[in-house]
């Protein structure tokens, strides 16, 4: 039996494959048993069946081309594990609630069959916060996941399935979504690497929408530069997409293999991300971090994001009416289940009453914020004002990026906390995305580097944001960083 | 109308383009036409997409673009080159998504007008905005439960709004039949009213004659045909001025018409009204028109009911009411046209304008079809006019020889062959008949002697009795009086 954590990147892998130490169909099964055993309840399907049929395939591959053919099928063999808000034709997609319990998609996301194309094997559905909404996973209607190495603990969410099943060896690499931290925050818990790429660059097309004009798809991986080829194989434009963005697929692979003009490298550190509040582990590991850039000879240059203070409320507004808008859908009448009260309903309203009661609480908390902030008399106020500022937030970053090329901070001004802890306090719990949301507000590609760990272990994660699609310079700084910080 | 109020009245039509895929996905929108929509399998028209499943996304069909341009030249509008789309949210089984997408702030067209002619003159109307969306799907009611077809749902719309600046239900009227020309003339939209492409929403209120500030309105929803839409403005004119006049007040609400009782019923009032919760729908990216392409889309626009209407009128000297009536309908007008031009020349044009605008649209009415659903073909006029004018057939035996037509498509030569319809005008065939019909009616022969002309007609009559209908009128007139008065 494989070491499963012996396999650092994905070229690893590969060469296991074409040493014949290891099959893609053993890999599969190997991945597939330790799944299954594990309590961290990080997945909510297994597709056996599926995979070791893609498995197969990626094995006659390597027979036929007498190794990987890695430049048609870079993901040959790569168990890859799907965060269940993405469809898989004929696969369930829960969105880990109790209102999809039982619908098949019948179609697959766009992101997902590249992947798939790419030769990558799709091992299951992983868990999340009911719809993606939600810090810590434990938003599940069918059970949180537990952080991967302190299972009193939370892996973050949305994607905190996605998260701590790579970080467990679960799954290689995984997909997740962000719509306000939903990779970064994840990552940096578990002490992996999530990317949130550019809004548009990766197709929505199959991700069950949160908040549209929010959400991305990204991948996490243990190191950036498969995450990167995640990204890479992921991007491009889809017709299916009307908000996919008409550019050359990504490259940022070959991006990292280059050495990095460091005297060319403007970091900003913005004042507003260090006004007190980190706990002291992260504020030193964010504090290292910087000073290893500087070591390398890169600029730090302080700048300023005026509107930070209202992200989080702008991102409350626009994300939750954004959601009322986009969970409209489910009512139980085409598709999914609806409880059989439902059936007895006395008229329309009480029929949506019964059908709708599927929703967890969070959900439905979002849901009727959504609702009253897009409401004739009060959208004015809260909804159109909201946009209003959200263009602040926008100008704001690109007056930085006139300045510098990199944004850095903490992801979270906390590492991962312990199961409950904020569960009887929202707002906390929206607090805690303050640093992740500017980038969903702005579009900008971001992600979550491992930078560190607190006393008691737990990861710390470097976040890093770039201009709109500048995913090169963000990928290429993450990768040497990742290859030459030593915390 | 009571003679202290006037009433306002302005329009909503929704109008079913005629693309033949959906406006957001793939699926098929346009009925095929040996079909109806009874005959598609429920449900069968339908994909992820425009069933609202989810993770899917819209994708905005062109052609949609491009014909809501068309409706917007076509209506003299301003073509706004950037557009939105909004989502407008409300909960309805027929609705898949649990939002309807349509344009809300930026719609497609602003500031067009209509020309329409009614009894009192011709006048502008001005319609507000056009505006792109798509359409819900149905529900089909049974005994103790309810179905979903979503066919429907996600065919193209564009809603056409006039200002309230209507005052009778003869220009609401008026109006709709120039929208609906229009839309059919430019082939943008299949006009079948029976298949709902073409509905109504009329708002209606009624004020003091010479206020400037307008009564509380009423909305009726959904009406397809046009007397319906006029007589349910009429009847909910009355019924505001009665509300008034016995010291009631108008409220806001929206009303339905029951075409069977010839009322209009409250629905639901403006406190049960829905919040529809607009906002921009971030699934589409602005829709940016290049100049050019309207531009293009203009140069290639077919002639329109109004120019169509001033060439019959200067080109053919027909009456401006011919010539409304034949413009009226596509399919009447280009009939029309073809009959023209198998006419040959434009010098038997009036009467085969006669035709078309009298026996034929009285057929088709009838049977509720259009010209090209009958069996007339444009020979078949040509051939009556042609027999009429030589004098071989009379208008009696025309008439006969047409309802034989329209049943049958046989020609007409065929028919009139056939039933021997040809008009006798052959004086020494007459006579005797004449003679004969004299000798037994001797008491009214005496009367009109001695000055009763009007019992003329009683002799042309039993003549053409004794002839089968096959007699010249005219010349048999003339025989019978000289018979008579010698």
């Amino acid at each position: 039996m494989a070491n499963l954590s012996s396999f650092r990147t994905i070229r690893d892998i590969h060469s296991a494959f074409e040493s014949k130490k290891l099959s893609p169909v053993e890999l599969t099964q190997e991945y597939l048993a330790a799944a299954k055993k594990s309590q961290t309840g990080a997945y909510l399907t297994f597709c056996d069946d599926l995979a070791l049929k893609q498995a197969r395939t990626a094995e006659d591959l390597i027979l036929k081309h007498g190794g990987v053919p890695r430049d048609e099928f870079p993901l040959c063999g790569i168990p890859l594990g799907i965060k269940d808000n993405l469809t898989m034709d004929g696969v369930k997609t829960t969105c880990a609630s109790k209102m999809l319990e039982t619908y098949v998609a019948p179609y697959t996301a766009t992101c997902v069959s590249r992947l798939e194309k790419a030769g990558a094997v799709t091992l299951g559905k992983l868990n999340l916060d009911e719809f993606a909404m939600g810090g810590s996973n434990e938003n599940s209607a069918f059970g949180p996941v537990r952080h991967p190495t302190h299972p009193d603990r939370v892996p973050g969410g949305s994607s905190g399935g996605s998260a701590a099943a790579v970080k467990a060896d679960l799954c290689f690499a995984s997909l997740g979504s962000d719509t306000g931290g939903s990779i970064r925050l994840p990552a940096s818990y578990c002490g992996v690497v999530g990317i949130k790429p550019t809004y548009g660059r990766v197709s929505r097309f199959g991700l069950v929408a949160f908040a549209s004009s929010l959400d991305q798809v990204g991948p996490f991986a243990r190191s950036v530069e498969d995450a990167a080829l995640l990204m890479d194989v992921m991007s491009g434009y889809d017709p299916l997409d009307s908000t996919s963005i008409h550019q050359e697929k990504l490259n940022t692979v070959a991006a990292t293999r280059l050495p990095t003009d460091w005297s060319k490298v403007r970091i900003g550190v913005p004042q507003e991300y260090f006004v007190g509040g980190l706990a002291p582990a992260v504020d030193r590991s964010i504090q290292s971090s910087l000073k290893w850039f500087e070591k390398q000879g890169a600029k730090l240059v302080p700048i300023s994001l005026p509107h930070t203070q209202y992200a989080v409320a702008v991102y409350y507004i626009v994300a939750v009416s954004e959601a009322s808008s986009n969970l409209a859908r489910f009512d139980g009448i085409r598709f999914g289940q609806r409880p059989a009260a439902s059936d007895q309903a006395k008229d329309l309203n009480d029929f949506y009453m019964k059908s709708r009661s599927l929703f967890g609480s969070e959900v439905k908390r979002r849901i009727i914020l959504g609702t009253f902030a897009l409401s004739s008399g009060y959208s004015e106020a809260y909804f159109k004002r909201a946009c209003q500022v959200r263009r602040k937030i926008v100008d704001d970053f690109t007056q930085a990026f006139e300045k510098v090329d990199l944004i850095v901070g903490p992801v979270s001004p906390t590492t991962a906390f312990k199961l409950g802890e904020k569960n009887s306090d929202p707002l906390k719990m929206y607090l805690n995305d303050i640093f992740t949301i500017p980038a969903n507000l702005a579009g900008l590609p971001a992600l979550s580097v491992p930078c560190g760990t607190d006393e008691e272990g737990l990861p710390i994660g470097l976040h890093l944001m770039a201009a709109p699609f500048q995913e090169n310079r963000l990928i290429s700084a993450a990768h040497a960083f990742q290859n030459g910080f030593e915390s | 109308m009571h003679p202290e109020f006037e009433a306002v009245i302005g329009l909503e039509v929704h109008c079913q383009l005629s693309t033949e895929s959906k406006i957001f996905c793939g699926c098929r929108a346009r009925i095929p036409a040996e079909q109806s929509v009874g005959e598609i399998a429920a449900n069968s028209s339908t994909c992820p997409i425009c069933a609202g499943h989810p993770g899917t996304l819209p994708v905005l069909n062109q052609k949609v673009v491009e014909f809501a341009i068309q409706a917007g030249l076509a209506t003299n509008s301003q073509i706004h080159l950037k557009n939105r789309f909004a989502r407008k949210n409300y909960f309805y089984p027929d609705l898949p998504k649990g939002y309807q997408i349509t344009q809300f702030e930026l719609p497609i067209c602003e500031n067009g007008w209509l020309n329409i002619e009614t009894s009192t003159g011709s006048k502008k109307v001005p319609i507000q905005r056009i505006h792109m969306e798509e359409d819900a799907g149905k529900n089909v009611h049974m005994a103790d439960f309810s179905l979903v077809n979503l066919n429907r749902a996600g065919v193209p719309l564009i809603e056409i709004v006039s200002g309230p600046d209507m005052k009778t239900s003869e220009e609401a009227g008026a109006y709709l039949r120039a929208l609906y020309a229009v839309v059919t003339y430019l082939g943008i939209c299949d006009g079948n009213l029976q298949e709902g492409n073409f509905r109504c929403d009329a708002n209606v209120s009624v004020m003091p004659k010479g206020s400037t500030r307008f009564g509380t309105r009423a909305e009726i929803k959904n009406v397809n045909s046009f007397r319906f839409v006029e007589k349910a403005i009429e009847f909910e004119i009355a019924r505001q001025i009665e509300v008034i006049r016995s010291g009631g007040r108008v409220i806001q609400e929206t009303r339905t018409y029951d075409s069977d009782k010839d009322i209009t019923i409250s629905m639901r009032s403006k406190e049960e009204a829905q919040d529809y919760r607009y906002f921009t729908e971030p699934d589409l990216i602005p829709l940016i028109i290049d100049q050019a392409w309207v531009d293009q889309i203009k140069s290639r626009l077919p002639e329109l009911p109004e120019q169509k209407k001033s060439r019959l009128i200067s080109d053919l000297g027909l009456s401006a009411y011919d010539a409304g009536v034949l413009t009226g309908s596509k399919s009447l007008a280009e009939f029309f046209d073809q009959v023209v031009q198998k006419l040959g020349s434009s010098a038997l044009a009036k009467p085969a304008a006669n035709w078309v605008t009298g026996e034929i649209s009285r057929l088709i009415n009838e049977q509720g079809i259009e010209i090209h659903q009958s069996k007339i073909r444009p020979e078949h006029i040509a051939d009556l006019v042609r027999l009429v004018h030589d004098q071989v057939l009379s208008s009696t035996g025309a008439k006969k020889v047409l309802e034989l037509v329209w049943v049958s498509g046989e020609s007409v030569h065929l028919i009139v062959d056939r039933e021997g319809l040809t008009q006798v005008s052959d004086v020494s065939a007459l006579e005797p008949v004449i003679q004969k019909v004299i000798d037994s009616n001797a008491k009214q022969a005496a009367d009109f002697r001695s000055g009763k002309d009007k019992l003329l007609g009683f002799f042309v009559g039993q003549v053409m009795k004794e002839t089968g209908g096959k007699a010249n009128p005219a010349l048999l007139g003339e025989l019978i009086r000289k018979k008579l008065l010698g």
